[in-house]
């Protein structure tokens, strides 16, 4: 019963108010073209089995096998806990491009781009209304994980403040992923090679920012030295420190400019990559 | 309404389009004809803001497609050549989409879905998945897209393509009607099409347009213009068809029927004469003394027209 209520306290009050002012953003600070976009797209992934699919990978995934091969279970305990986080975006690599992929390339291969960008509407409010309905999906996967944070809760004492921290960081880390399938498929019509080409790209971002790649940098030699600015590059962006301060409860200003900065980044390369695909 | 001054679109080294320039009226329905690849979609296609024109101009009711994007938008309605919908709506919520898209407030939305589908025959799919639509609902709903919103612009890349003779004839009355109170370009293959819904057409090919007028300024530019249809009687024998052939008037003859009864040809006129063949040949009838039974100075045909200036095409 304890770990009922301090469910609900510590988990359902906050993810209701991150919910509810989302709404109100949606509401009352984007404009219409947006907020049309947006309903229409969450609606496609939910008349559609996709969004179910999905949910059921995802959740499939994530709870039974960090249960089963993490150790979670024996646990119970925060800091033993975060072997579930160190998974998450693993999954995510997956997961995200495949909530993704539809968004750009679905709309070239049906033609529907055509209607979209003459009507009377500005390309960056298709561009975010369709990355915000992609996000609510990938938001929704994570709330539905609450049933490990029921287990652990059950079991144990765990610092909730840490377990919130690490769901907030893979919610970064997914919305990166995403804006990463979201420039790939507006450059293809073809929702396959828009999730293979997002994978490996999440996968290069994700394991960008691991030690090694700091070290191998720093010992580059010879003729390799022509590989230097693309390592550096990957290095620069890697997201998985970035993720690491944050999913230990430090709420860096640093990583979270980092995240936004990354994601505008790359919905204006969506920006660009219709352009071009235009012209 | 709508401006287009010289534009042109180049893809890589191709010229799809090459110095196109038109103006619409409002009241005024303009047919786009031509073969394939000429142009026409390409066309189109920059007039509503979808490519961007390598060089150019479009204005849209004083609002230029690339510089006043929205406003020039918000002005325009349009059917892409392919009908693109999204397959998992259904009509009703595809219709609602693009109502709410094209900034039709929330209190009239349901009035205008409900006109929109009263005017494309759409009802009895209302509430079908765009999905299971057969070929001619999926266009008709992409029309009724294009109308939602009133728009005093209308854009439509071969609106009749995949209906039924009953269906083109509805779609063909209406963008009549539409006309009187709206600028219309639409394109087509159709010829009869465009003297059955246009006030003026353009033909183009490969890129650039080679004729422009009404209807019938376009019927008499034909080389065939001003043939005469001829039946006579009485003639056993008299070499007619020479003589026919002979006149100045005439560029050559073509025999439908000929024996010692009568003949029955068409004869088409020489460059420059062909008002003066109807008398020419009423002429000869009379000093040959044969009965003539029927007379018949022609208009002129687009397709003819239509394949003399286009056939070039053909013979590279």
């Amino acid at each position: 019963m304890d770990a009922f209520i301090t469910l609900i306290l510590e988990f359902a009050i906050p993810t209701l108010i991150v919910s509810a002012i989302f709404v109100a953003i949606m509401m009352f600070v984007l404009p219409r073209e947006v907020r049309t976009i947006f309903k229409r797209e969450l609606k496609s992934y939910f008349t559609s089995p996709i969004a179910y699919v999905l949910f059921v990978v995802f959740l499939g995934i994530s709870n039974t096998l960090s249960f089963f091969f993490t150790g979670v279970l024996e646990a119970g305990e925060a800091d033993l806990f975060m072997p579930y986080f160190q998974y998450l975006p693993w999954y995510l690599v997956l997961i995200a491009p495949a909530v993704g992929m539809r968004l750009w390339s679905e709309e070239q291969r049906l033609g529907t781009m055509e209607l979209v960008l003459t009507m009377p509407l500005a390309p960056w409010h298709a561009i975010l209304g369709k990355y915000l309905a992609a996000a609510v999906v990938l938001f929704a996967m994570l709330v539905l994980s609450f049933p490990i944070v029921w287990t652990i809760n059950y079991l144990g004492d765990p610092d909730n403040g840490v377990i919130m921290a690490g769901f907030v960081a893979t919610f970064f880390v997914a919305l990166c992923f995403l804006a990463v399938t979201s420039v790939v498929s507006a450059m293809t019509r073809s929702q396959l090679v828009a999730l293979l080409v997002s994978v490996t790209l999440c996968l290069v971002l994700w394991l960008g920012g691991l030690p090694n790649i700091s070290e191998l940098l720093m010992n580059l030699k010879g003729g390799w030295l022509i590989f230097w600015p693309l390592l550096k590059l990957i290095n620069m962006v890697g997201v998985m420190p970035h993720f690491s301060e944050l999913a230990k409860g430090v709420l860096g200003f640093r990583d979270i400019i980092f995240f936004l900065t990354f994601i505008a980044f790359c919905l204006f390369a969506t920006s660009v990559a219709i352009r071009l695909k235009r012209a | 309404m709508i401006e287009v001054e010289n534009l042109h679109k180049h893809f890589g080294a191709k010229v799809a389009v090459d110095g196109v320039s038109f103006t619409v009226n409002k009241g005024e329905v303009l047919g786009f004809l031509g073969p394939n690849g000429a142009g026409k979609s390409t066309t189109m296609r920059m007039v509503t803001g979808f490519l961007p024109a390598t060089e150019g101009s479009v204005s849209i009711g004083g609002s230029d497609i690339e510089e006043d994007e929205i406003a020039a938008k918000s002005k325009i309605g349009y059917l892409p050549e392919a009908a693109p919908l999204y397959s998992d709506m259904t009509v009703e919520g595809f219709l609602r989409f693009a109502a709410e898209m094209r900034g039709v407030p929330a209190s009239e939305l349901s009035a205008a879905v409900d006109k929109a589908i009263e005017t494309t025959f759409l009802e009895p799919v209302r509430h079908q998945s765009v999905d299971t639509l057969s070929k001619g609902y999926r266009h008709r709903t992409c029309f009724a897209q294009s109308i939602i919103h009133d728009p005093e612009v209308l854009i439509l890349d071969e609106p009749t393509d995949g209906l039924d003779p009953n269906q083109k004839h509805e779609i063909r009355q209406l963008i009549r009607r539409m006309g009187e109170t709206k600028a219309i370009i639409f394109s087509t293959h159709i010829l009869e099409e465009v003297e059955a819904a246009c006030t003026r057409a353009i033909i183009i090919d490969r890129g650039t347009v080679i004729a422009d007028g009404t209807p019938d300024e376009l019927k008499a530019k034909s080389s065939n213009a001003g043939s005469v249809r001829l039946i006579a009687k009485g003639l056993a024998g008299s070499g007619i068809e020479a003589e026919l052939e002979k006149l100045p008037e005439s560029r050559s003859v073509e025999v439908e029927e000929s024996n010692d009864d009568g003949l029955v040809a068409r004869i088409l006129p020489a460059k420059g004469r062909s008002a003066d063949l109807g008398t020419a040949i009423s002429k000869l009838c009379k000093d040959k003394n044969l009965t003539v039974e029927e007379l018949h100075v022609e208009q002129g045909r687009l397709d003819e027209l239509f394949r003399e200036i286009t056939k070039t095409d053909l013979e590279d």
